[in-house]
């Protein structure tokens, strides 16, 4: 068949297909009416692909085959596209898929728990004993900087304050806590050793700040404050590593897949701790910057709190969804 | 073909040749959407200082959203283009040509992080220089392709000339190279035109070129039609 012969047979085929393709492609639209021209949708893009081989067996011209070639890839965009359903799969994520997942992954989680509380406990340790080591670990501007947020006399507590800027924390913690987990996340691509040095890092940080706090004696404010948000922060922090421990596991042992594809698969079972990572952030600077910061309430109060968080997140990532898989 | 095109086989038994995006296209774009970005935050700072602390909570919301999921909102939403991509017509897809789907644009652009270390993107660059489809560390964990948008060429317009048998019996593949070279000829200079066309010298009628009543490109027009199929 010659080709103008072809194209003229098939012309007006390609015409309604490409019309069903825009239909599919605008954003706005009525979904009744996209259903009902979607109908028989498959059937017309499997012939256009047919039509597609063909023009490339017989070798028609280039401009026809671009032609063809352009409307099968727009075609095959629509046509495996994945459903989203987003609310949906939030509230099963929530329910048991992130703490599913935990549990599965219990060895980079434990690695992780390890790699942070590990370092921190020997800096604590040792700060306790020899206190001016907080400042070969911690820059001295910070030291005094913290020194002031928890002294006794302040009347708010946390990072410096003023009135009403409960809100304004709020978006800061979120901002950077959750943009240091990613941050660790993404770092595990380089053979975990990004993620190792956050996990280290903030670990000994933390360490040598308690043990500090503990030194100048203002252990009330300070433990009142992180008491009621420690759980989630720190829980996320240990799980956003794991992710990136998995992910860069995948590229030093990729078992028997190729090393790309060994990263593919790491990539989507990690994301899930991250997406839980994400959630237990949200819940930390929620606490943070809402409770934590509340000075009225009783420090026996706040450690209260504080104890019942570790309880939930605990019994969370433990107990739920047992018997399901994520 | 010494290309940069990435061949992906569907189901239907075909497959996509998908222009891969290069470096400096993708940069551009990248180059773009931090304009948009930062323009963004500018906006957003303007209009919630009315409120105080509270609009400057709002505004680090909205910076961490911008600086993490700007790429991510518009990948899953706008057919894998952000702004600046749809300027240089190029989009994300999976890598077996399937839509970009939440998950993966999530990892591709966390790991933007890790493609930035040390500085500037270094490691994204000799990611890219080193992959065969340019690939960037969060790519390669996502399973993501950047690649061109497929244009349809439009047709340069019917000539009412009619079909012209050519003299000597032609191969698929230079028929085929006919037909493209009088499809792409609107887009050169009517003189480059005629040159390359009188490289098929023997191949033509050359009494009539000599005579001066058509030239070769025009002759060489009308055997593409026959061709075609068009007597």
């Amino acid at each position: 068949m010659r080709q103008e012969e072809f194209e003229q047979r098939y012309q007006e085929e390609w015409r309604q297909f490409e019309n069903k393709v825009v239909l599919a492609e605008s954003v706005t639209g009525k979904k009744a009416e996209k259903q009902n021209i979607l109908r028989e949708f498959a059937q017309h893009y499997r012939q256009l692909c047919y039509c597609l081989a063909l023009a490339r067996e017989r070798q028609y011209s280039p401009y026809l085959i671009q032609k063809l070639e352009a409307l099968v890839f727009r075609g095959h965009q629509i046509f495996y596209q994945k459903r989203l359903g987003i609310f949906r799969r939030i509230y099963q994520f929530i329910l048991f898929g992130f703490p599913v997942a935990v549990r599965e992954q219990s060895r980079f989680v434990w690695i992780a728990t390890a790699l942070f509380y590990f370092p921190g406990l020997m800096v604590f340790l040792f700060t306790l004993i020899f206190p001016e080591m907080v400042y070969a670990v911690v820059d001295p501007e910070m030291v005094s900087r913290i020194e002031s947020m928890y002294d006794p006399t302040a009347d708010r507590l946390g990072r410096e304050r003023q009135s009403d800027t409960d809100f304004m924390m709020f978006g800061y913690y979120i901002r950077n806590n959750i943009g240091i987990a990613f941050q660790s996340f993404a770092g595990g691509i380089l053979a975990t050793l990004g993620t190792q040095f956050f996990l280290i890092y903030n670990g000994v940080f933390f360490g040598a700040i308690d043990a500090h706090i503990i030194n100048i004696g203002y252990t009330e404010t300070f433990y009142g404050f992180v008491a009621g948000h420690s759980s989630y922060e720190l829980t996320g922090i240990v799980l956003s590593g794991a992710a990136g421990l998995q992910l860069g596991w995948a590229v030093i042992a990729p078992g028997r897949f190729s090393r790309k594809q060994a990263l593919i698969n790491a990539g989507k079972q990690a994301m899930v701790l991250v997406y839980g990572a994400i959630f237990l952030l949200l819940i930390a600077a929620f606490v943070e910057a809402f409770w934590s910061s509340m000075s009225s309430i009783p420090v026996s109060t706040k450690y209260w709190v504080g104890i019942a968080g570790w309880v939930v997140v605990i019994g969370y990532l433990t107990l739920l969804g047992r018997g399901r898989r994520g | 073909m010494l290309d940069t095109t990435r061949e992906v086989e569907v189901p239907e038994g075909i497959t996509l040749s998908l222009p891969v995006a290069s470096l400096v296209s993708r940069s551009l774009a990248f180059l773009i959407d931090l304009l948009i970005r930062f323009a963004i935050i500018f906006v957003a700072l303007q209009i919630f200082a009315i409120f105080g602390d509270l609009g400057s909570g709002f505004v680090l919301i909205a910076m961490f959203l911008v600086e993490w999921f700007y790429p991510v909102l518009f990948e899953v939403f706008y057919h894998g283009q952000t702004l600046g991509k749809k300027v240089m017509g190029i989009m994300v897809i999976n890598d077996d040509g399937t839509p970009i789907d939440w998950s993966s644009s999530i990892v591709r652009n966390l790991l933007r992080f890790a493609d930035f270390l040390p500085f500037m993107y270094a490691f994204g660059f000799l990611s890219m220089m080193f992959s065969r489809d340019f690939k960037r560390l969060g790519d390669f964990a996502a399973g993501t392709l950047v690649v061109h948008k497929l244009e349809q060429i439009d047709k340069a317009e019917q000539s009412t000339l009619d079909g012209l048998a050519p003299k000597v019996p032609l191969t698929l593949e230079e028929q085929s190279a006919i037909i493209g070279f009088t499809e792409r000829a609107a887009k050169m200079s009517p003189s480059r035109v005629n040159e390359l066309a009188g490289f098929l010298g023997p191949w033509l009628d050359q009494d009539k070129i000599k005579q001066g009543k058509e030239s070769a490109a025009v002759q060489l027009s009308r055997i593409a039609k026959w061709l075609r199929g068009h007597k």
